[in-house]
């Protein structure tokens, strides 16, 4: 068959260091390294790659590179390659276009037109190597003011919190999406760190009940898995509404990667498709949502914070300020950059809204309603750094969500490809002798470096504002100035432009 | 033991269910929402009409409604058993993977979503008079059972089993006049079929007062999907 259009990758062989060992081709699960019997040469297949760039960092030698193809077809600014490249492949297969990771496309993205403030001469700033700096947050429903009994005494009864060392937890990821020793390396790293992972919605593994203390156990509209004791095992319910690179549908793991102990968390027989439908059937409404919410907290006997995540859609700050009514103690929002394991493209690609922009809106709404303490605010959809946790903070956040950097520190090339099950990192993908490849141990590791860097960071931007804990940088835009930015952006993120 | 719920909040109910024997009668029941949700080792007779999401996340419980109840019934049900003597409304036994629910009269919208079974738990809903519109959409496994008695043949509303990937529906009767998804075919209950129907209905007739050979005196239709993976051909990877 004629091949629709020059492969996307080229792989590129130092033919004087290739050493034949083969490595490349038992590392690459999409077959594209065969070795030439006669000749005793490698040859590769590069309609097959995918670049992941497995080949090249395991190659003994440094004889692979993976290229972006310089075939293209004539330039033209409104059919771009990509553009032309989807028309083909839907013309030949009649298919909905799937993909997967966060929104690859231009949009701006405004953690990197926003700037942090610094204390000069006016305001001290703190050196967090020789001052307690306080990274610790608590998530949930704040009482709005002191009460006291008959004696004076502050009545202390706090609605359940979460307590995290600091203000980032792993976002939900499911168990059948990503591999067991995935899911293994975040419940370990999060109860090291002392923070909380995910479930996603596809249950929660009989081997990981006991990091429940550090476990946010997720109920999505296809409640699998979702039973007494998966909920009494977590920390915390979320109650999934939506999800950032896919607003609005609803999620879907064909059958072929239903097998063995995915089956058995999920609960659903292998081989048969786990649909979560679009909504949640018996939830049309805020009054319906907060049905859900209360049947959850009777379940859990009050004993756990309730979050609600949405995606990040027009009119958020209404969605927010219902939901804040709703008796949810948590309400995260997931921006249009978030990650998924698989997403139709026109959907990840075009629905949604910037998280940046749905934070500031909601925390303002939320303060001008008097209804901010009624609920903490968590937010993800492609939080890459310390400094995008700082802004977030600092734009009214009380916690960053994060997936897609953690997924890096496991060792995702973001290939983008999750979608086909063959993640040769063994991160995506349920195949035993790939997942195999993700050390759970090393895993675990690389997250808790990754965490501590960032924890050391945050602690350095605050300091240099002269700010001791993120408690004290919630909301504060003042440290925060755009630039580039038209007046509207600033009007919506709250923030003053650099120079004023 | 009884207890009197009347002007009772939901928390206090359930608080009071926790603490009480494991076979209650609560009485003067009105509109309470979440009434045992979660619970496993009770048996609840409810004297009234409970309020919505009755026996959430239900697991292992019994519970009787000498009445009506209201929507949500058994949301994602674990385990235990539902018997209402009277209807049900909307969303009934959403997502339930476990457990009976047993409904003398009619069933509101959207009865039995995305029931799902593994292995042993097969859950199972029997309907007495007809379902409402969207009966059993995404259904992944576990059985529903329409029985059209006393509905002058009606049996189901409009669009049931769409998005239908697993599990069965029985109709008691001819093929109801719906329109069903094209991935759902409707076939005549064999004799396999009718030895599990019979199964059910036995200790369903004792319950309500029916005779069970009367019930299973007549044909009955039964849904399935062709596959277990109706949307694999839709997507094509980008």
């Amino acid at each position: 068959m004629a091949l629709l259009f020059y492969p996307e990758f080229e792989v590129v062989r130092n033919e004087n260091r290739c050493i034949a060992c083969r490595v490349c081709e038992r590392q690459c699960a999409n077959e594209v390294h065969t070795i030439d019997s006669e000749s005793g040469l490698m040859l590769s297949d590069e309609t097959k790659c995918v670049n992941c760039q497995r080949c090249v960092s395991l190659c003994p030698t440094r004889a692979l590179k993976i290229v972006k193809s310089d075939c293209t077809f004539r330039e033209n600014a409104n059919w771009q390659d990509d553009t032309i490249k989807e028309i083909y492949k839907q013309a030949h297969s009649g298919g909905v276009l799937l993909s997967s990771m966060g929104n690859p496309k231009p949009f701006p993205v405004y953690w990197d037109k926003i700037l942090i403030n610094a204390s000069q001469v006016t305001n001290p700033s703190i050196d967090p190597l020789r001052e307690p700096m306080e990274t610790k947050v608590f998530l949930g429903k704040k009482p709005s003011r002191i009460e006291r009994d008959e004696k004076g005494n502050i009545k202390f009864k706090l609605p359940p919190q979460l307590e995290l060392s600091m203000p980032v937890m792993f976002s939900a990821m499911s168990y059948g999406s990503i591999s067991y020793n995935a899911h293994k390396s975040l419940a370990t790293a999060a109860e090291e760190l002392g923070i909380y992972y995910n479930t996603g919605e596809g249950g929660l593994h009989e081997d990981f009940y006991v990091y429940g203390e550090n476990t946010i156990v997720q109920v999505a509209s296809g409640r699998f898995g979702v039973h007494e004791g998966y909920l009494k095992a977590g920390a915390a319910v979320e109650i999934k509404m939506g999800q950032g690179a896919k607003p609005g549908i609803g999620g879907h793991l064909p059958g072929t990667k239903i097998v063995g102990d995915v089956s058995r968390t999920r609960m659903i027989p292998e081989g048969s498709d786990a649909i979560s439908p679009a909504p949640h059937h018996d939830i049309y409404s805020i009054e319906d949502l907060r049905q859900l919410v209360y049947s959850l907290k009777e379940a859990t006997e009050y004993k756990k914070p309730i979050i609600v995540k949405v995606a990040a859609v027009h009119n958020i700050a209404a969605i927010a300020s219902g939901i804040a009514r709703s008796g949810a103690d948590i309400i995260a929002i997931d921006g249009f950059r978030g990650g998924t394991g698989a997403a139709p493209t026109r959907i990840r690609d075009n629905v949604g809204i910037p998280v940046e922009l749905a934070l500031a809106a909601v925390d303002k709404r939320l303060r001008d309603e008097g209804i901010r303490n009624n609920v903490s605010l968590v937010v993800g959809g492609s939080i890459r750094s310390a400094s995008d946790v700082v802004k977030a903070v600092a734009l009214g956040a009380d916690a960053c969500y994060v997936a897609t950097a953690a997924l890096l520190a496991l060792g995702c090339h973001l290939c983008r490809t999750c979608q086909t099950g063959k993640c040769n990192w063994g991160i995506a993908t349920q195949r035993e002798e790939l997942v195999k490849r993700l050390n759970p141990e090393i895993g675990k590791e690389h997250l808790v470096n990754l965490m501590v860097a960032w924890r050391h960071e945050i602690k350095e931007l605050m300091g240099g504002m002269g700010i001791n804990s993120v408690e004290v940088l919630r909301g504060n835009r003042l440290m925060l100035r755009g630039i580039g930015l038209t007046e509207k952006e600033l009007e919506i993120l709250g923030i003053s432009h650099a120079g004023e | 033991m009884m207890i009197d719920v009347t002007g009772l909040e939901f928390n206090e109910i359930n608080q009071k269910l926790r603490e009480s024997d494991n076979k209650v009668i609560l009485q003067g029941c009105l509109g309470q929402r979440f009434i045992a949700s979660g619970m496993k080792d009770k048996n609840i007779a409810i004297d009234g009409i409970p309020g919505n999401a009755l026996g959430a996340y239900l697991n292992g419980a019994s519970i009787t409604v000498n009445g009506n109840a209201q929507d949500a019934v058994g949301d994602t049900m674990n385990d235990g058993k539902i018997i209402i003597h009277g209807d049900i409304g909307d969303a009934a036994g959403y997502a339930m993977r476990g457990g009976k629910i047993y409904i003398k009269g009619n069933a509101g919208y959207r009865a039995g979503i995305h029931m799902k079974e593994y292995q042993d738990k097969v859950p199972i809903m029997i309907i007495g008079g007809s379902a409402g519109s969207f009966l059993g959409e995404y259904q992944a496994g576990g059985v529903i059972v329409v029985l059209g008695l006393n509905t002058n043949g009606k049996l189901v509303s409009n669009f049931p089993c769409t998005g239908m990937h697993g599990g069965k529906v029985y109709f008691r009767g001819e093929p109801p006049k719906s329109v069903f998804p094209k991935n759902v075919c409707l076939k005549l209950a064999t004799q396999e079929d009718m030895k599990y129907i019979e199964k059910q209905i036995v200790e369903y007739a004792e319950i309500f007062g029916y005779n069970k050979d009367e019930i299973l005196n007549a044909p009955f239709t039964v849904a399935t999907p062709d596959s277990n993976n109706p949307y694999k051909q839709m997507y094509v990877a980008n």
